[in-house]
């Protein structure tokens, strides 16, 4: 394989691991708050959580264009202090962020679920405060869960495709992921040069849910 | 200890739980089939759940009052509860259940409050170092009750906490609830609807159905009357 492709590898897993980092106190936090019994205004946040699920990933990219382009309102402030993010690796990380977010999020709030909500309640009457109810009671009975949920937003970033590509561009060196090269390829009629691709893709996904499967918990264990 | 519920209210899906009472003993049981509201009752009381009508009192401090909005949390109100399943935290061992409400105490008077003594009291000491799933079913009573007692509660609730012992071991943890009441003079409320431990352990029973109170007496009266 060319040193090119290898680039291309290493880019995505980074860009990948990046964004999933990203998400990740935000998405814990969201989920244990959409565990948690019912309060006003959770079924909005669950269905704003879930919008990139079934909103056109293209869309979903033209949305982010707007927002963080120079005139958005996010790009704006950023550009004020020197930061760029459209069509730069900062677009890759956001656009495989946004799109994994309810994945890692729909995993975790589960994992929160599974926990029996009397050991929180009963953590509270020894007097113990929410923060400490989260960090000490509902967070490590539903860590595998929330493992399991930062290992499929990954495997999702990894495939990510249509946001990137409105968001990022094709810029060989400097935005191009595996599944942007794969398409790239393939229009111009390089089949060939797509395949390793292609191969290695499958296999660091195969191998990331193959984790994710082994982590999530089965009934009779804890 | 005085606890006031003033036209107190909770409804739940299509379950209502009316009470107005008070309870001023030591001991006193709440009796009733499954479905009466007896969880309910003490949810309310230990703050989690909040009336959807009334007032709740405990000796000089407003625990709960619906009209005026205020809801003392759970965590203010230093009122221990051991539920039906004792809730043990399973990913922390014997020891670590036991600090995880622990008041160290402050003064001689509590110095019986100790972790040290709890454990002695309670027959646990051997266990403080073992997985707390690892403990036989008598064994984790005396862990939920030992955590309860060591938060320095002002009233202790306990929900069914025989329900899943056999005879044998029950004769065994009473003696325990007893020194619960004699040594840290913790006023208990015991939640269960078997007439036999109310007689061994309370002073005074309320029976609930369908929400609502049936009748206070003796506990005597219903054994007489089972």
């Amino acid at each position: 394989m060319s040193a090119e492709t290898w680039q291309i590898v290493f880019f995505t897993i980074k860009v990948s691991l990046l964004g999933t980092l990203l998400i990740l106190p935000l998405g814990v936090a969201v989920a244990w708050l959409l565990a948690l019994r019912e309060w006003k205004g959770k079924a909005l946040l669950e269905t704003a959580v879930m919008l990139p699920l079934f909103v056109p990933p293209v869309a979903t990219g033209l949305i982010l264009l707007m927002l963080f382009g120079r005139n958005g309102a996010f790009g704006s402030a950023l550009d004020r202090i020197g930061i760029d993010v459209v069509f730069t690796w900062r677009a890759v990380v956001l656009a495989s962020a946004v799109m994994a977010f309810p994945l890692l999020v729909r995993t975790a709030q589960a994992a929160f679920q599974e926990v029996n909500p009397r050991f929180a309640d009963i953590a509270r009457t020894l007097g113990a405060s929410e923060w400490r109810v989260f960090a000490t009671i509902s967070l490590p009975l539903a860590f595998r869960g929330v493992v399991v949920g930062a290992v499929l937003a990954f495997a999702r970033a990894m495939g990510e495709f249509g946001a990137t590509a409105i968001v990022a561009g094709m810029i060989p060196g400097k935005t191009m992921t595996i599944s942007l090269a794969i398409y790239q390829n393939i229009q111009l009629g390089q089949d060939a040069a797509a395949l390793p691709l292609l191969l290695i893709s499958i296999a660091i996904v195969f191998l990331t849910v193959l984790c994710g499967q082994m982590l999530l918990p089965r009934k009779g264990r804890r | 200890m005085n606890l006031r519920l003033e036209e107190v209210r909770l409804v739940l899906g299509a379950f209502t739980l009316e009470l107005d009472l008070t309870l001023e003993r030591a001991v006193t049981g709440i009796f009733g089939p499954s479905g009466s509201g007896k969880t309910s009752l003490l949810d309310l009381i230990a703050g989690l759940r909040k009336p959807t009508a009334g007032r709740l009192q405990l000796d000089d401090d407003l625990l709960a009052d619906a009209k005026s909005r205020t809801h003392l949390r759970a965590r203010r109100r230093r009122i221990g509860y051991v539920p039906q399943d004792l809730a043990l935290f399973p990913h922390l061992n014997v020891r670590a259940n036991l600090g995880y409400g622990y008041r160290a105490p402050l003064t001689d008077d509590h110095a019986h409050f100790s972790l040290d003594h709890v454990a002695e009291v309670m027959e646990i000491e051997p266990l403080l170092e073992r997985d707390v799933l690892a403990l036989s079913g008598g064994e984790q009573q005396r862990v939920a009750l030992a955590r309860a007692v060591l938060s320095q509660p002002r009233l202790l609730l306990l929900d069914e906490p025989m329900s899943s012992l056999d005879s044998k071991l029950k004769r065994r943890l009473i003696p325990f609830l007893h020194r619960i009441r004699g040594e840290f003079h913790i006023p208990l409320i015991y939640v269960t609807h078997d007439a036999a431990e109310l007689v061994a352990l309370c002073d005074e029973v309320t029976v609930l159905d369908h929400g609502k109170l049936v009748e206070r007496c003796a506990p005597e009266k219903l054994l007489t009357d089972v």
